[in-house]
């Protein structure tokens, strides 16, 4: 089979410093790399952007960073929509809009459902972030983002489709919005952290008559009657139990801590719940 | 050897490297001249005579040279030129007058300057990539940056990849497991965004004049900041400003002051500690004493609890990261946001501390972005309260029982007078976990757990971004509480004890701590003796002449507008010898000095950088200021509030040297230990300077052949890679690999410390009542009450919870019992205050470094996090709360203005739930300044936050800023402006 081009993203280890969105700009401003891509407007354009979700709400609290570009789809509909070869799936996977082909074309930038292609007004052209094909081509290993990570958030991997495969069940990977059918080639590890959600919660105990934090008390989550979730909180009293669906519905906690039971019933909407002191 | 072979041999290789090296052959062309070569004491000599390039000469004495170069006799001579060059000899023959020159200034360094560059042409830099392309090195604030080049332009920048030759790294074993850095190293934002800095609409390409200013006649002074700009010839930019310096100094001393940021680009030679205070002693000026404008409350407080006055009143930070890795069972991160400032050589350590399970607490009223990747418990009290919650754990301590008592009883005085104030027997208050949560509006009961977990567990202080020092609480009207709070903790639980000491995996890597490179602070070729760590090693190390100024007049930073517009400003010395320096009183003007009438302004962007920043735009309009020039790389929002603009080419254009994060002993010895691994770099010139900008040496240079000081200036004609080869002569790293190796390759690793004899952990030798055992030479010698090496800086030795040097100065804000006083902003006290609801937190920037790296231009102006894009402006991003927004009906990119009596800004809004309600937050970091009225008096556009925050000091007999809780008012912007200043000047 043959090897082609992935990039895995570790969600959690991303803390938005910007290094890739600015190291994709280096590459590409004022160079123009022929067959590739020409140079990137000086301002504006973001082939690589880094999206944040916040989840909770004051004072527990999450912030999390997502880097999302170019998914160099195995089904991209933005080839669909080129005309004239504009958009070519090379053999290692990499998805390249040509330049020169691709003037005037807007319906490139318009068919990807990721909103990852950007079109250059004063040259007319859609650009995308080419996963540094050019300097694979030249010998490089590894895309600049990767080189440039502090925190080793992407792994440039160059596998066949099988062994990419393996690497995404042992790994738990996602790509984003599957259900598009794109198949992205870019995937995701701890998505969680951008489309799910948490409910929080601080339990207090009161020791003889003075608020304490309830530390070691037993937190189960219920839905229709049946466990979904189950924690320990914390020596601050303070609980989370993640990988809800958002907005789906009525919940039920039940804690028991040092200061006797509890149980409490709520609504999970859209967002992330911090259920506030939870006096037991 | 002998000095007519010496001469003949000299006009020899002249010929050869014309002939064998195109660009020698062309620098030869640029001037005809006569050299005549010989001794005083006998009428013995050959001169040189270059004609259109070409080189003729003959033995004997020419009867009508253009230069002289004597030697005082035949020994002297023969000894001066003959190669290897010892550098010691040349500036002793020419300090002490055995040599000298004769003729015009500028030929004397041209000729000077070209003798010296024959061997450089020789010399290569820089790795062939393959199709044209050259991978150069560079040096940036951020770190050592590989810079690929093709055609003359920088097409490419990424972080260091080590190689195989490069030294290894360094491992640490902690509970079972092993952790080793990465291979390489690595940029923040504003390292990774250099390219587009170096290409950047806002570089000053030309120099120019302000088109109403007539040094002959009307100057319009008023119209500084509002008229236009016109190109002038380098000629005649050079002419307006060495006149103008010609015609202050018959003013008398002191007339011109010089005002440089806190900061410059990377490198030994560029930074203003060098070649611009070399130029200036030259010159005799005013200079700004700066105020510890990141350490406050460690300056101004927590030093006289410990002193660690060379570090500012910060702590020792060796060998923290393998103890608290090996040891700690929790870390608090207390106002610290080191992911926020300095990089990310530290992320991945606090990583491998998550991996081992390591608890963190995150104190901060602001989640901020290391406590947001880290994780943990986040506590967020009122801004400027915290040391009402540093009490209350005092009193779980005391109260439960969980100090270390033995430490306390022997290392410590002052305890028992402490006890009692926080038990209340002082002033009737126990300082209990319910009385702080009226003050700091955090649960009491989270703060019972949080002490009676630290007072149990092996806790890491991370105070500050170091972990001891820098930014965030320290800098507010109750930083030097809240960092003598700090000090207390620390000392409370027995410091130094395995697992108990100041860190959060920042500071303290097992690096080789006696391998010597000098640090920028160390002021390279400055000879400055006074203003700079000089002395310590450099001076030796790399013999060069010394300069000094005669001038003795300086001004309190914060109050150079007072001083210019007032005519008098007071302030108290940043002196780091010794615990008492600070106790030094000092006024403007000077006794037999005259006020300053002209300012030549360094590089960076005050107004967003100084507090009460209206103040200088006000300042630099004001009739007693007669001539400004500023030299700066951008056209910032100050630049232009000048009669004179210089451009001075990026560090991408000249050649530089320097070593990663390595200040030197001047404040932050050792301050590379937050790298993963010391890296020096050779910082190739990798690009012909843009435009008509010149680099900073060659600016001064020409400045100084006006004024006949252009061989003094360069010692006999050094150009900047003379001056780069000397660093390096100087350095360890000679030992290691050979100039031309470094040159070529640009970058070396130093090898680490074996772990056999990695510096001793901080602490431990006091913790053990041993003497001290670190690699530091302070406190000075003078400074130890015992014997030496025995015990702590302070009077006692020992750590004084009630300190005794506070009693020497009679300040109401600083008492030696560290009592807990509000003085933050309060509008309950004061009325002028009434209708300002919201805090304002003036973090460090995250994205550019300061200001720089924020210019129009920048990558940087995409960041979301930094600048949003509304109708056609980048509007720099203030943080609100989510309820807070809501109450005015603020949503997400909204313009928002903010303002109080002494400022107007407005920014767009990031709505967030990571402040806690009533708290606002927009970092100190604007380049820009777009006042939408007349300046200094109208609403800014630009961003400077800073125009908001007071200018008094940070306690009244200190000279300090606090910004961080700052009461000021928000509304969605109309796009009118309706304000006006309401608070004088």
């Amino acid at each position: 089979m043959a090897m082609k081009w992935n990039l895995i993203v570790d969600i959690e280890r991303c803390n938005n410093c910007r290094v890739c969105f600015l190291a994709v700009k280096d590459e590409h401003i004022g160079n123009d790399f022929p067959g590739y891509a020409a140079a990137q407007p000086a301002q504006g354009h973001n082939w690589m952007e880094i999206e944040r979700k916040e989840r909770g709400s004051y004072p527990i609290v999450e912030a999390n960073f997502m880097p999302v570009m170019c998914n160099h789809c195995d089904d991209p509909p933005c080839m669909k929509a080129a005309q004239g070869g504009a958009v070519s799936k090379r053999a290692d996977g990499i998805v390249i809009i040509d330049p020169q082909k691709s003037k005037g074309q807007q319906a490139i930038k318009d068919a990807c459902p990721y909103g990852a292609v950007s079109w250059n007004e004063e040259q007319q052209i859609p650009q995308a972030w080419i996963f540094d094909a050019h300097l694979l081509d030249d010998g490089w290993t590894q895309t600049r983002a990767e080189q440039c990570c502090p925190t080793d958030v992407f792994r440039s991997v160059k596998v066949d489709d099988q062994k990419m495969q393996q690497i995404k069940e042992q790994e738990g990977l996602e790509v984003l919005q599957p259900e598009l059918g794109a198949r992205p080639r870019v995937y995701y590890k701890n998505l969680h952290l951008m489309t799910q959600c948490f409910v929080a919660g601080s339990v207090v105990v009161q020791v003889n008559g003075v608020e304490e934090c309830d530390q070691g008390a037993e937190v189960i989550l219920k839905q229709n009657g049946g466990e979904v979730g189950r924690a320990m909180t914390d020596l601050f009293g303070e609980f989370k139990i993640d990988g809800l669906q958002p907005g789906s519905g009525q919940y039920e906690l039940e804690i028991s801590g040092s200061g006797g039971s509890l149980s409490k019933r709520f609504e999970l909407g859209d967002a992330s719940l911090y259920l506030g002191a939870l006096t037991a | 050897m002998n000095f007519s072979v010496l001469l003949w041999g000299m006009v020899q290789a002249l010929r050869v490297t014309a002939r064998v090296y195109p660009e020698f052959a062309e620098r030869l062309k640029e001037k005809d001249l006569i050299a005549q070569f010989k001794l005083l004491d006998q009428p013995t000599g050959r001169w040189v005579k270059l004609e259109n390039g070409k080189v003729s000469s003959a033995k004997g004495i020419h009867e009508n040279p253009d230069l002289t170069i004597f030697f005082k006799n035949q020994a002297i001579a023969e000894e001066f030129l003959t190669p290897p060059f010892d550098q010691l000899v040349r500036i002793d023959a020419a300090k002490n007058f055995k040599i000298g020159l004769e003729g015009p200034d500028d030929l004397a360094v041209w000729f000077m300057s070209t003798l010296a560059s024959m061997e450089p042409q020789t010399w290569k830099s820089g790795t062939d990539m393959g199709n044209g392309v050259t991978r150069y090195t560079n040096g940036t604030n951020g770190g050592p940056i590989f810079v690929y080049v093709k055609d003359g332009k920088i097409i490419r920048t990424t972080p260091v990849d080590f190689d195989d030759d490069d030294a290894p790294s360094w491992s640490i074993k902690a509970r079972g497991k092993t952790f080793t850095p990465p291979r390489k190293t690595t940029l923040p934002a504003h390292g990774m965004c250099q390219k587009s800095l170096v290409y950047s609409k806002e570089r000053l390409l030309y120099p120019m004049k302000r088109v109403d200013f007539d040094p002959d006649g009307e100057r319009n002074i008023e119209n500084r900041g509002k008229s236009e700009f016109e190109r002038i010839s380098w000629e005649e930019a050079l002419e307006i400003v060495s006149k103008e310096i010609k015609r202050c100094k018959t003013v008398g001393p002191g007339a011109i002051a010089v005002a440089n940021g806190s900061h410059h680009q990377w490198g030994n030679l560029g930074h203003y500690l060098s070649a611009f205070n070399r130029f200036w002693n030259l010159i005799g000026v005013t200079k700004l004493v700066h105020n510890p404008d990141s350490w406050e409350g460690w300056f101004w407080g927590a030093m006289h609890h410990w002193g660690n006055s060379l570090r500012l009143g910060a702590a020792e930070p060796y060998g923290t990261v393998e103890d608290c890795l090996k040891e700690a069972e929790m870390i608090v991160f207390w106002s610290s946001d080191p992911d926020a400032t300095y990089g990310f050589e530290g992320t991945i350590r606090r990583g491998w501390a998550k991996e081992l399970g390591i608890k963190m607490v995150h104190i901060d009223p602001h989640m901020n972005y290391t406590a947001a990747h880290s994780g943990g418990k986040w506590i967020a009290p009122r801004p400027g309260t915290d040391p009402a919650l540093a009490q209350a754990i005092c009193h779980v301590w005391i109260t439960e029982d969980l100090y270390d008592q033995e430490f306390v009883a022997n290392r410590t005085t002052g305890f028992e007078e402490w006890k009692a104030y926080i038990l209340g027997q002082t002033d009737g208050t126990a300082k209990t976990p319910e009385w702080q949560e009226a003050e700091t509006g955090i649960p009491a009961r989270e703060v019972r757990a949080l002490a009676r977990e630290w007072g149990s567990k092996k806790t890491y202080l991370g105070a500050g971004g170091w972990g001891s020092g820098v930014g965030g609480a320290c800098r507010g009207p109750m930083g030097v509480q809240w960092a003598r709070m700090m000090t207390i903790l620390g000392a409370m639980q027995g410091m130094g004890r395995p697992g108990s000491n100041f860190g959060n995996l920042q500071f303290g890597t097992p690096l080789d701590f006696n391998f010597y490179f000098p640090g920028y602070a160390e002021g390279s070729m400055s000879g400055d003796l006074a203003y700079s760590a000089n002395s310590a090693n450099n001076y030796q190390r790399m013999p060069h002449i010394v300069t000094m100024s005669s001038v003795r007049q300086s001004i309190p930073r914060i109050y150079l507008p007072e001083a210019i517009m007032e005519g008098k400003a007071m302030g108290y010395l940043t002196d780091v010898a010794s615990v008492q320096g600070q106790f030094f009183p000092f006024g403007y003007p000077s006794p037999g000095h005259v006020p300053v009438e002209m300012i030549y302004k360094y590089g960076s962007a005050s107004f967003g950088t100084m507090v009460n920043s209206n103040r200088w735009v006000n300042m630099y309009q004001h009739e007693n200021l007669k001539f400004v020039v500023n030299q700066s790389v951008w056209n910032e929002g100050e630049t232009r509030f000048s009669d004179i603009i210089l451009p001075a080419c990026s560090v991408f254009e000249r050649w530089d040297i320097g070593e990663w994060l390595n200040v030197g002993p001047a404040y932050v010895h050792h301050m590379y230990s937050m790298c993963n691994h010391r890296v020096i770099s050779m910082q190739h010139k990798c690009i012909e300077p843009l435009g008509e900008s010149k680099s900073d040496y060659d600016i001064f240079l020409a400045i100084a052949e006006k004024l006949d000081l252009g061989a003094v200036y360069s010692e006999g004609g050094n150009t900047e890679l003379d001056w780069c080869k000397r660093v390096f002569d100087s350095s360890d790293m000679a030992k290691h690999i050979s100039w031309r190796k470094f040159l070529k390759k640009g970058y070396f690793v130093v090898p680490p410390e074996p772990e056999a004899s990695r510096a001793p952990t901080a602490y431990r030798w006091f913790y053990e009542g041993r003497k001290k055992d670190l690699p530091e030479p302070s406190p000075l010698p003078s400074d130890y009450r015992g014997n030496y090496g025995e015990g702590l800086q302070t009077p006692s030795g020992k750590f004084e919870f009630v300190p005794e040097t506070l009693t020497r100065i009679d300040d109401p804000e600083r008492p030696p019992l560290n009592k807990y006083m509000p003085t933050y902003e309060d509008p309950q006290k004061d009325e002028k205050l009434a209708g300002y609801t919201l805090k304002l937190l003036t973090p460090h920037s995250r994205y550019p470094f300061h200001v720089m790296g924020d210019d129009e231009g920048s990558s940087l102006r995409d960041i979301r996090e930094h600048r949003v894009l509304v109708d056609g402006h980048y509007y720099f991003v203030a943080r609100i709360n989510r309820q807070d927004a809501a109450d005015r009906a603020i949503r997400d990119d909204d313009l928002i203005r903010l303002w109080n009596n002494r400022g107007s800004v407005v920014c767009a809004a990031q709505v967030t739930d990571r402040l806690r309600p009533g708290t606002i937050s927009a970092s100190t970091a604007s380049a820009e300044y777009r006042p939408a009225g007349e300046p200094g008096k109208s609403t800014d556009l630009g961003g400077c936050t800073n125009m908001l925050n007071p200018s008094k000091s940070i306690t009244p007999k200190s000279h300090g800023i606090k910004p961080n809780s700052t009461l000021i008012q928000v509304e969605k912007w109309t796009g009118v402006d309706t304000w006006e200043p309401a608070e004088a000047v």
